[in-house]
Parts: C-alpha cells; structure tokens; sequence
C-alpha cells in the first residue's frame, strides 16, 4: 500500500470515527433533555393541580363554611359535619389500627423475622397496602353492613383502619429494623426480659420513625373516599352518633361535585383545599420529623 | 437470650461429697426454664397481630366469594365475556368495566413508563445533589395527594382544556383516517377513556418513578465507572448498563404502578363518564370501570342479583390487582437478591 492510500484510508477512518462520535453525543443529547422535560412535565401537574386547588378553594373557606351544616341545593352553609364525622372517623380508626399495626411490626422485625409466619405476613401486608380501597369497602359491607342492616360511622371507622393497619406495619418494621443490635444485646445483657427490651428500649429508640409512619398512614386515610361509600354512606345533617349514617369531608366532596349546583361544587372546591392543606401538611411535617431525628 | 441456668456441675471431686455440706439446693429448674409470663403474652400478642394480617386477606376473599355467589353461580365465568348490563331486567355482565379498567390502565401505562424512566433518570444521573432531595419530595407529594383531589380537579379544570385544546383538534385532524379515526370518534367533550388514562398516568407517575430511581441507585458503581472510563455517553451507561442491570426491578415497579392503576377508584369515577355500553373502540367515548361502578351504583344496588354482580366484579378487580401485585413483588425481590452480589 502507497503512503497516499494509507492516508486516504486513515482520513476516510478519521471521518467515519468522528461522524460516529458526534451522533452518539447527539442521542445523548436528546436523551438528557427528554429526561428534563419528563421532570419539568411531572412537576407541571402538581404545580398546576395544587394551584388551581387554592385557587378555586380559598373563595369558599369562610367562618360559614367551617361552622355551618351541609345544606340543600342552591342555599348556604357549610361542611362543618362532614368535617367532623371525617375528623371521628379517622381517629377512631387511628386508635384502632395504630396497636394492631405496631404489635405486627413487632412480631416482624423482633420476633422470628426470618420465619414462615413472618415472610407471609410481609408479603400480605404489601399487597393489603396496595389493595384497591373500594374492595375493603365492599369487604366492611359484606361483613359489617349487611349484618347489622345499618350504614354507621363504626363501619367506616373499621374500614380505614383496615387502611391504617398495612402503613404502619411497614413503617414499623423498617424502623424497628434500624435500630443498631448492640442496644438491644446491651439491655439482655443488663438482664432485661424481652417485653421490656422490646418496649422500653427498642420501640423507644425508634418512636420518632413510628410516628411518622402514624402520621402517614392519618394523612392517607385523611383522604379516602372509597372505603366510606358504602360504609358510613354519607348524612345531610349533623351527628355524633357513630351507629347512624355518617357525613365525611370526602364523600360530600364527592356528593358536591359531580352535583349541577353552584354553590355545591363550590363547597366541594373549599373542602377539597381542607383536605389536600392537611394530607401535604401532615406528609411534610412527617418527613422533616424523621430528618430532624 | 434466654434466662435459663445451667445446672450444678456434677462433681469433680467424690470425696468431697462426703464431707458435710450446706443445704442448699440448685436453684428450681422449673422456674429457669420456662419464659416468664409476661414475655409469653407478649409474644401471642405479636404473633397474634401478624396472623391477623393473614385472616383479613382469606377473610376478603371468602366473604367477596360468598357475597358474589349468587352471580357467580348463574353466570359462571360467562360474566366477563357479555355486556349486558340492565339491573332493571336483571341481566349482568362484566366486559365493560373490564374492557374500562384494562384501557385506562394500558394508556396511563403509556403515559407514565416513558415518563417515570425519565424522572428517574434525571434524578440519577443529570440533578446536581442538592436538587435531588426536593425534586424527590415534589414528586412524591404527587403520590401524597388524595384522588378525590384528582377526580375534581380533572372533571372541573382538565377537561374541558382536554376538549378544547386537544381532542376537537385531534378528531379534526384524524376523524377522516380510516383506522385511526375510529380511535377518535367519539364525541369530544373531554370525559371518557382518554380522559380517565391522563389523570390515571399523573397518579401512578410518583409511584413508578420512585421505585425506577431506587434501583437504578443500587446498580453498582463500578460497573458504570468502568462503562464511562470506556468512553460512553451516560445515556449509553444507562441504556446499556444500568437497564440490564435493574431489567428486574423495572418491570416491578411498572407492575406496581399497573396496580395501583387498576385499584383507582375516585379519580376514574369523576371523568369516565359512567356509561355501561362498549359501542366502540373511541377513545373519546365515556365508559366505565370497576371501580368506577362499584362507586356509582353499589350504595343502591338492590340486595339480589344487582349487588352480587356487583360483588363479583370487586371478586374480579381484587384477583387481578393480586396477581399484578404478586408478580411486582418477586420481580422486586429477584432484583433484592443481587444486591451485595459480586459483580
């Protein structure tokens, strides 16, 4: 081969290499640029469904709407019942799911974690806790409802705490998981029996992850609609009874919205603000408790 | 861990035992052996919270089973193939809120995969770290905010910018093509399928996106290190790299998403328009899901053949979200398994 042709074939080399070269920049180009836009494009919907939440909202949330009934077609009041049924509701169901929940955590993380009991019992949880929350609706009517042939505000309570129970279970365990095993060997050494090993120094070590687990599964339940459907149906009028038929914050939103009337969905726009204030106040007030811990 | 004693030590010298001794006896064994009461309740306590767990799942499943047997029961898995859907006649079918929950399903998947990978993306590679963490909170507070939100917002804000700005150009442009025209023929008002697969993307977007971005930070970092010490671009590293990698947890988390999909309920019920016929294959057209009917109709199905056709679509809905859910968790867990491993 000539010199001339060795560098003809070199420049020709040359020439596909860099041509090679500047296409695979350019795919990596597009590539991290469509990865921004995926970004920009997700947070474009929260920033715009937040914003239009307060904006639509904010007019509604007058003294009247947080002191007054939940009133008829085309006349004024407010959603003071619905807020309290919402309010009873979800603490009644916290009260119950919350030491269910816990002692489960418990039993995972302490008690034979690597045992046939406690691996089904991970797996169910995962699947409870992604489980539509209409079916456990349906499963607290089957039950609870047709037996007693009655909607009440017990029925709903249970079917959120049948919500809360799988969140705190997993944020339990993981927390407990994290407590460091010289604690624990440190209070067996010290002659400590297990309860109190696992209650007073264990559970204690990790309470600030077990409330915030608490606060998230409240903030979940905060918002369900579809469990109280057909559990705790809804109510016009006020209640304190928990075996009557019981008004929450969601299903008169629901009731309100998909309503003709103004002055309904107008309501259910200043509701739908209560609402998502306390989930996203509780969810970021959960996530700087653990940081600051 | 245990608090028992080891018992006296036989002894070593037998002429000493015949010397006088003390009275004093080993300590009771019965006492040393045996856990003390309160750390037994304890532990029924505990176990007993866990098997809790495991009989409310048998107990969904037997009492769903039950309440749909009478549907179940005259029309046998006939129920997902018809569409007749006439409570007043009586006569019950599941394909349309099947054929709803499995499309919205599909286009929100479409959505929300291409999407997610590039928020996970973006959030591995391109961030700089002290935008990490709030760009990470940002999208999952989309996860944190209830669906009734969802529902209201997409009924009363997006939809009629759907119609205007995207579906009436849509059927203008394409209503003539032959195949593609069908997909948008329905009328254009901005409820429907479509619709309810938009919102369903924006809301299962935080779930797949989190679990993509979580496994694509346990791909090692040397086998990236040596891709770019190679020359690659990082979309090479991560295409041809971290992808195989993390193939696993992908799909996992996609399965996830599927999932939650399948389960939403209040979001879907504001926007699918609550329409129990299949007339076409439009996208356009207002349909119905599970969910979606199980809200709108069942507080007044009449106890009877309604509310057991009823029942026996929550049967149906909460067998597929199972199996999607049990395939999201061993391709997770398959992935779980390479961690630590030795590349």
């Amino acid at each position: 081969m000539t010199t001339g042709e060795r560098l003809l074939r070199q420049a020709a080399l040359e020439e596909t290499r860099r041509a090679r070269y500047a296409q695979r920049k350019l795919v990596n180009h597009i590539a991290l640029t469509l990865s921004l836009l995926a970004m920009a494009f997700g947070l474009f919907w929260l920033f715009w469904i937040l914003l239009e939440t307060v904006r639509l909202g904010v007019g509604g949330l007058t003294m009247a709407t947080l002191t007054e009934m939940t009133p008829p077609p085309n006349d004024v009041g407010g959603l003071a019942n619905a807020m309290y049924g919402s309010f009873l509701m979800v603490m009644l169901a916290t009260f119950v799911g919350t030491p269910i929940g816990i002692l489960a955590g418990i039993y995972l993380a302490e008690f034979e974690s690597k045992g046939w009991l406690a691996n089904t019992t991970r797996f169910v949880n995962d699947i409870l806790l992604s489980a539509p929350s209409i079916v456990i609706g349906l499963f607290v009517y089957a039950v609870i409802v047709a037996q007693f042939k009655a909607f009440s505000g017990w029925a709903g309570a249970i079917a959120l705490a049948l919500i809360v129970i799988p969140v705190v279970i997993r944020t339990t365990e993981n927390m407990l998981q994290l407590i460091p095993a010289g604690l624990r060997e440190a209070a067996y050494a010290l002659g400590a029996p297990k309860w109190k090993v696992i209650l007073s120094i264990t559970l204690k070590a990790a309470r600030a992850g077990v409330v915030t687990g608490v606060m998230l599964a409240v903030a979940r339940i905060a918002g369900e609609t579809a469990p109280l459907l057909f559990t705790a149906l809804n109510n016009q009028f006020w209640t304190s009874s928990l075996s009557e038929p019981m008004a929450s914050l969601p299903v008169t939103i629901f009731k309100f919205a998909m309503s003709p009337y103004e002055n309904w969905q107008k309501l259910a726009w200043a509701g739908v603000l209560l609402i998502t204030l306390a989930v996203l106040g509780l969810n970021i007030a959960a996530r700087i408790f653990t940081r600051t811990k | 861990m245990s608090t028992t004693l080891s018992p006296a030590p036989a002894p070593l010298f037998p002429a000493a035992s015949r010397r006088p001794r003390a009275k004093t006896s080993p300590p009771s064994m019965k006492k040393a052996r045996s856990a003390p009461m309160a750390d037994r309740i304890f532990g029924w306590l505990a176990k007993g919270a866990a098997i809790f767990t495991l009989a409310t799942l048998a107990a969904i499943l037997v009492s769903l089973t039950i309440s749909a047997w009478p549907a179940i029961d005259k029309y046998g898995l006939g129920f997902l193939t018809s569409t007749t859907w006439d409570p007043v006649a009586e006569e019950f079918g599941g394909l349309v809120m099947i054929y709803g929950t499995l499309m919205t399903s599909f286009i929100a998947l479409l959505i929300a995969v291409p999407v997610s990978f590039g928020i996970a993306l973006f959030l591995t590679e391109l961030s700089p770290s002290w935008l990490k963490r709030p760009l990470g909170t940002a999208i999952e507070l989309l996860a944190a905010v209830p669906s009734i939100v969802y529902g209201m917002w997409g009924l009363l804000v997006f939809s009629p910018i759907l119609s205007t700005y995207v579906q009436q150009p849509l059927q203008a442009w394409f209503g003539d093509v032959p195949v593609l025209g069908a997909l948008f023929s329905g009328p254009p008002v901005g409820i429907g399928i479509l619709s309810a697969g938009i919102i369903l993307a924006i809301m299962i977007i935080p779930f797949i996106a989190s679990v993509m971005r979580d496994v694509f930070e346990v791909t090692p970092t040397l086998l990236k290190e040596s891709a770019y010490g190679l020359g690659s671009t990082t979309w090479e590293v991560v295409s041809k790299v971290v992808l195989p990698y993390t193939k696993a947890g992908v799909i996992g988390g996609i399965m996830l998403g599927l999932g939650r999909a399948i389960g939403e309920t209040m979001a879907v019920t504001f926007v699918i328009g609550n329409f129990n016929q299949l007339d076409s294959l439009s996208l356009f057209q207002a349909a119905n899901s599970i969910t979606s009917a199980l809200a709108n109709e069942f507080a007044e199905a009449g106890a009877g053949m309604h509310q057991a056709a009823l029942m026996y679509l929550g049967l149906v809905l909460f067998f597929i979200t199972f199996v999607v859910l049990t395939l999201s968790k061993l391709l997770l867990s398959q992935l779980k398994k390479k961690e630590g491993a030795r590349t």
